[in-house]
């Protein structure tokens, strides 16, 4: 009985274990896999995070220069970011804000920059 | 007269979708009859379109609790195909994140316990210390759930001096926190009468039908895959926790007696941890068939794995704990009350998406 009384003193002198999200947000750790993004102007346009991605959320097309994630079909892996020849994939640490509505957080799609002509000598 | 009560596959108690029709005569069950096979989704099947590098990916995703120790358990399938050997430093972190998915599952299996017996502030109190050990997965292992670390032939990430300090520091604190429940479990009246004597499973019935993990050790038999002594778990030093009871009072025991067994796992990884390579280099296709097996939070995990000399594997077959744990299940519950099913359902600790895949 005594036991229980101090933890109830305890609990209520205590502050709340929870936060009261999305008004009050905790720090994210170092290292944590967030939102994947993408640097597209270092882009070469390779396919290769579209190969060895397991949930197949990457869609690259070469003659059209874009590249296409579906968020919500990525499962934070960060394999893509690894396998990624000029690193210009990225998983910032901080996740996803909550919305009210889907569009926020709709497909990325990024157009890569043309390649530049070489001049005729 | 006997009555056919449904039991799930919603039910407020059941984390997943487990159906039972219960034949009831007055309030004591007669029969359990079992349905499975609500969240099937063809996670097998998948190797023949996804890679062998991909599926370490998708086989995390069998169960949600314990992803760590299913794509461990699929790596040791591939690298012993392959005969690659794991370097010492991996091996240790593997154990270390697996010890870790042990405790936070632990946790939230007492949790769920709690608020089905109605004592919700434990439950609270034990889904607030497993919040601890998910901070640790989250801060070293970039996610807190399933935390992708594992790969073929090694891990991807690597813990530093000062994180596995902190882990030594956390496994302090979760001790003096489940000190504090420790008391409640074990002296409560109210939880004693809802499992002492509830759901019993002799030493007999478990060897006989099969049961896995802390369900057979609740019963008495001692037999852990741990001691095998894959991983990293041959280099140190513990023994099966195990109860003779055999009834739901025993298994939460086992259960509870595992936190403290998975601490000082953890204490001695880290103290004991090698430096060294994080992974071996991978070179050519796995040929030939193999079966590996490991210890889960809920029992024993069997793979088997055959492969063509592809990227692609030929089959993926997995055998989960809880499917192992159900006939058991269905012995337990003839002769319980009505209200003492979701108690006894519980304390297999059942996770149906891993049954089904």
């Amino acid at each position: 009985m005594l036991d229980m009384t101090a933890t109830v003193l305890r609990n209520f002198l205590s502050k709340t274990h929870t936060r009261l999200y999305p008004f009050q947000v905790r720090e994210t750790f170092e290292n944590v896999r967030g939102n994947l993004d993408i640097r597209i102007e270092e882009c070469i346009m390779c396919g290769m995070c579209q190969k060895k991605c397991p949930s197949q959320c990457i869609t690259v097309n070469k003659e059209a220069k874009t590249w296409e994630v579906d968020p919500y079909a990525c499962v934070y892996c960060g394999i893509c970011e690894e396998c990624c020849p000029t690193h210009c994939l990225f998983m910032p640490k901080d996740y996803r804000k909550p919305a009210r509505t889907k569009e926020l957080n709709q497909q990325l799609q990024l157009k890569g920059p043309e390649k530049k002509k070489k001049a005729k000598e | 007269m006997a009555t056919i009560v449904p039991f799930g596959p919603q039910h407020p108690v059941l984390p997943e979708p487990l159906h039972l029709r219960l034949v009831l005569e007055d309030e004591i069950v007669k029969e359990a009859l079992p349905t499975l096979g609500y969240v099937h989704r063809g996670l097998e099947t998948l190797a023949s379109i996804r890679d062998m590098d991909q599926m370490v990916q998708i086989v995390e995703r069998v169960c949600g609790i314990c992803s760590c120790i299913h794509a461990h358990t699929y790596c040791m399938c591939i690298e012993g195909l392959m005969g690659i050997e794991v370097p010492k430093r991996a091996d240790y972190l593997r154990v270390i994140w697996s010890e870790l998915h042990r405790m936070h599952s632990h946790l939230l299996w007492l949790g769920l316990l709690a608020d089905a017996f109605g004592m919700e502030s434990m439950f609270m109190h034990a889904w607030r210390i497993r919040e601890r050990v998910m901070d640790v997965l989250e801060a070293t292992a970039g996610n807190r759930v399933i935390i992708s670390v594992n790969k073929i032939g090694g891990v991807r990430r690597d813990m530093s001096p000062d994180q596995l300090r902190w882990v030594l520091q956390v496994a302090d604190e979760l001790e003096k926190e489940l000190d504090l429940i420790k008391p409640v479990l074990t002296n409560d009246y109210s939880v004693k009468k809802r499992t002492v004597g509830v759901g019993v499973l002799t030493y007999q019935q478990a060897y006989e039908l099969g049961a896995a993990g802390p369900q057979l050790r609740g019963s008495g038999v001692a037999q852990d895959i741990r001691m095998t002594g894959y991983g990293a778990y041959k280099y140190i030093d513990f023994a099966p926790v195990v109860e003779k009871d055999g009834d739901s009072w025993a298994r939460t025991m086992v259960r509870f007696r595992e936190l403290y067994q998975s601490i000082d796992i953890v204490r001695q990884l880290v103290s004991s941890i090698p430096d060294g390579e994080l992974a071996a280099k991978v070179k050519g296709k796995p040929m030939g068939e193999i079966a590996c097996r490991s210890e889960q939070p809920r029992g024993e995990l069997m793979y088997y794995v055959k492969a063509t000399g592809d990227k692609y594997l030929d089959r993926v077959r997995i055998r989960t704990p809880t499917f192992a744990n159900v006939p058991p299940l269905l012995v337990m519950l003839p002769g319980c009350e009505m209200a003492d099913v979701p108690i006894i359902a519980l304390s297999i600790d059942p996770c149906i998406s891993c049954t089904e895949r």
